[in-house]
């Protein structure tokens, strides 16, 4: 129906509710990328050597590198020297009480839709929340220290608890990983860190606001989060950015330790610019994500919702190194407009009895193309190793793409390995039936495309699967097939 | 409560229905016969709106308002209901949410409160007991994966929940076993009242067997050949269609 496409796309077409500029004054340094901005960014936040040591090593291994190509997607070479790599609100607030935060960041939040004030009251949720590179705040940090959660910014964790984030960092993620990584390597400015000792469950949902406000700052999170022996946590990050011109480019790293029995859950809401309706000025999103299953029975559980970014290049996997550990992997990504996703996940299973689970739901609206690349390696040790994989793509339109790229290798006979992917289109017949039974265009389309995520949404918490509900319904309003 | 009027429609230029004239009165319920290929889903979906078709000429008023000009949500509001010949399958969409959606929008357009949660469970669970759908089914995706008597009953179901005005029934009949058929028909005379009418669009007599039409219509090359009471079903039955399309063309 050609008239129901273009009210399609007027809908669709709608400005990023998200999109707006905090004023507040930035310390930023000039753009580009040499040794010296190493050095400045590590003496900044006053790190001991061994961290700048660290930093440096990946600077030069990343100079041998050469940006990947990869990934199918397609976006206009990226200036690494035109980029700023540090900045960070000038008014720096002490930490410990709302109170003394700016202003302008708190109304920042409420804009978002994510008060942290009431988030304290109701949600049971303690933030750590990221402004560009610094934390500015964290909340509900007594809790958890008495159960001896450590929940705090990475500077402050390099500072605080060296051996530990010397132990752990680069352990999962090497610097030598990949080009993204070691540029995040090198230049990290600030991200979370998460210590559960032996033998806790973190007594509430760890959760994170990111927020990329500076125009031309790349933003290079570092997250760390470590599972001791039979502790259990649950992370949510949750992402939006305002509107720019410029692309920007996101290169963060995560990395998730789960020792023996222990559990952790990671969760990603995120809708950062997309871009205008050609794509100009969205974020680049460039992340690499890995968990290892390092103790026998750990069991790590991705789960992503991905809306946003004009570009986005993310495998979040699991090294299954233990026995019997459990990895896997939810996600619902959706492209519209010109994005452009190239996204799956890894699954590396060294441990018997290791298991995985991926379920993968794709949509794609207008121009938008969808890649869904997984990998599940099985190593010749892993007796009886344990894969199932469903990929699905949902197409609204008929000018969107979706892909598949299963990678399986298989180094064990005991093993199996399933792997199952349909593509499908949100139906008129299926917008009719739902309109003549009295239900608006907007609410059978948000009611299919829920349905059809609906595996995922159920791995999410309660509040947030609601939230994430929420954002797929605003992001492909009026979406008809 | 219907009123056709010389409704001539089409799709991508070709004629399916050439003047096409019907009185359909509050309490009656009539049945639309005919071959396949005659038009009697052409009508059923343009009744209900369903994009595609274009009228070219005629009208239809239902309540007294002109219901080609109404959006398809907008007369299911207004209590137009049509049981699809090929219920659609909805994977993810959990049956009851599906229909406690369904019944509230069209509440709501009427200025009325939304059900709660509580009575509206007991009337489901009231309504399948009575079309014979298993429970379960009301727990799962709809219609995925259901049966094809299953997706019957279930468009039955709904039907009796949300208590349409004007039900359409698009050859509800076909692919049923006879227990099925028997379900469905059962569940159609329940909902038999003098507020409300029936179209029944069916290529077989024997489901006008279980629900005696007040008026018997023949639909052939996008007309109406014949009208008569429920005795013409019968004599379809008994000779088939083609006495009677010969003696159109005489």
């Amino acid at each position: 129906m050609g008239s129901s496409n273009t009210a399609v796309e007027a809908l669709m077409g709608k400005g990023y509710a998200q999109g707006f500029v905090t004023q507040i004054e930035s310390d930023t340094l000039p753009p580009g990328l040499d040794e010296a901005v190493i050095r400045t960014i590590s003496s900044r936040k006053e790190e001991p050597a061994w961290m700048l040591e660290k930093r440096l090593a990946a600077y030069h291994h990343w100079l041998t590198l050469r940006e990947p190509n990869w990934a199918a997607v397609r976006h206009p070479p990226i200036d690494f020297q035109a980029i700023s790599y540090f900045s960070s609100p000038k008014k720096r607030p002490q930490l410990g009480s709302l109170d003394e935060v700016a202003p302008e960041l708190l109304a920042t939040y409420e804009k978002l839709g994510i008060p942290i004030e009431e988030q304290k009251a109701l949600a049971g949720v303690a933030v750590d929340a990221v402004f560009d590179s610094v934390s500015v705040a964290t909340t509900f940090r007594v809790t958890l220290a008495e159960a001896g959660v450590i929940f705090c910014s990475m500077s402050e964790a390099i500072r605080e608890y060296p051996e530990l984030v010397r132990r752990y960092m680069g352990s999962v993620v090497p610097h030598k990983d990949n080009f993204f990584a070691a540029l995040n390597s090198a230049v990290f400015s600030d991200g979370t860190f998460v210590y559960i000792p032996k033998g806790v469950n973190c007594p509430m949902e760890l959760s994170t606001y990111f927020r990329i406000n500076e125009a031309k700052t790349g933003q290079f999170e570092r997250t760390l989060i470590v599972a001791e022996e039979r502790s259990r946590v649950s992370y949510l990050e949750g992402c939006t950015a305002p509107m720019r011109d410029e692309n920007q480019l996101h290169a963060a790293v995560v990395e998730l330790v789960a020792l023996e029995d222990a559990q952790i859950k990671y969760a990603t809401v995120q809708n950062w610019y997309p871009g205008d309706s050609e794509g100009r000025g969205g974020i680049y999103n460039f992340v690499t994500k890995r968990g290892e299953c390092r103790g026998d029975r750990s069991h790590i559980s991705w789960t992503q919702v991905e809306t946003g970014s004009a570009v986005t290049w993310k495998y979040p996997g699991c090294i299954l190194r233990g026995r019997d550990t459990v990895g896997e992997f939810y996600s619902v990504a959706v492209t519209k407009g010109r994005q452009q996703a190239d996204t799956g996940t890894k699954m590396i299973h060294l441990g018997e009895n290791s298991r995985s689970t991926v379920v993968s739901k794709g949509i794609s609206a207008m121009f938008g193309s969808n890649a869904y690349r997984g990998l599940v390696r099985v190593a010749a040790k892993a007796e009886n190793a344990r894969n199932h994989s469903q990929c699905d793509s949902l197409l609204i339109g008929d000018r969107c793409a979706a892909h598949t790229f299963p990678y399986i290798e298989v180094k064990n006979p005991t093993a199996r390995v399933e792997h199952e992917a349909t593509t499908s289109k949100v139906s008129e017949d299926q917008l009719f039936y739902c309109r003549q039974r009295g239900l608006s265009q907007e609410d059978a389309v948000s009611m299919i495309i829920n349905g059809f995520c609906k595996q995922v949404f159920n791995e999410l918490p309660m509040e947030f699967a609601v939230e994430a509900q929420k954002l797929l319904a605003v992001s492909l309003e009026g979406a008809v097939g | 409560m219907l009123s056709i009027k010389h409704l001539s429609a089409g799709v991508d230029g070709k004629a399916i229905l050439k003047g096409i004239d019907l009185e359909v009165r509050a309490g009656e319920v009539h049945a639309v016969m005919g071959p396949n290929g005659s038009g009697k889903s052409t009508l059923a979906h343009i009744l209900a709106g369903r994009d595609g078709y274009t009228v070219t000429d005629g009208e239809v008023r239902y309540m007294g308002r002109d219901l080609l000009g109404m959006e398809i949500e907008e007369r299911a509001r207004q209590g137009v209901f049509l049981a699809m010949q090929y219920p659609v399958e909805l994977p993810g969409v959990n049956n009851m949410t599906f229909l406690r959606e369904s019944m509230n929008a069209i509440r709501k357009s009427r200025g009325e409160e939304e059900m709660d949660a509580v009575s509206f469970m007991k009337l489901v669970r009231e309504k399948a007991r009575q079309v014979k759908l298993d429970e379960k089914l009301l727990k799962r995706s709809v219609n995925t994966g259901f049966s094809g008597g299953e997706k019957k009953r279930n468009e039955i179901l709904q039907m009796a929940v949300l208590e349409p005005f004007l039900a359409i029934l698009d050859e509800t009949d076909s692919g049923l076993d006879i227990d099925a058929l028997r379900n469905v028909a059962d569940g159609v005379n329940r909902l038999r009242s003098p507020h409300r009418a029936m179209i029944v669009v069916t290529h077989y007599q024997r489901l006008l067997d279980y629900l005696e039409p007040d008026h018997v219509h023949v639909l052939a090359g996008g007309r109406i050949v014949r009208s008569g009471g429920k005795e013409l079903a019968l004599e379809l039955e008994a000779k088939g269609y083609g006495w009677l399309l010969e003696e159109v063309a005489a």
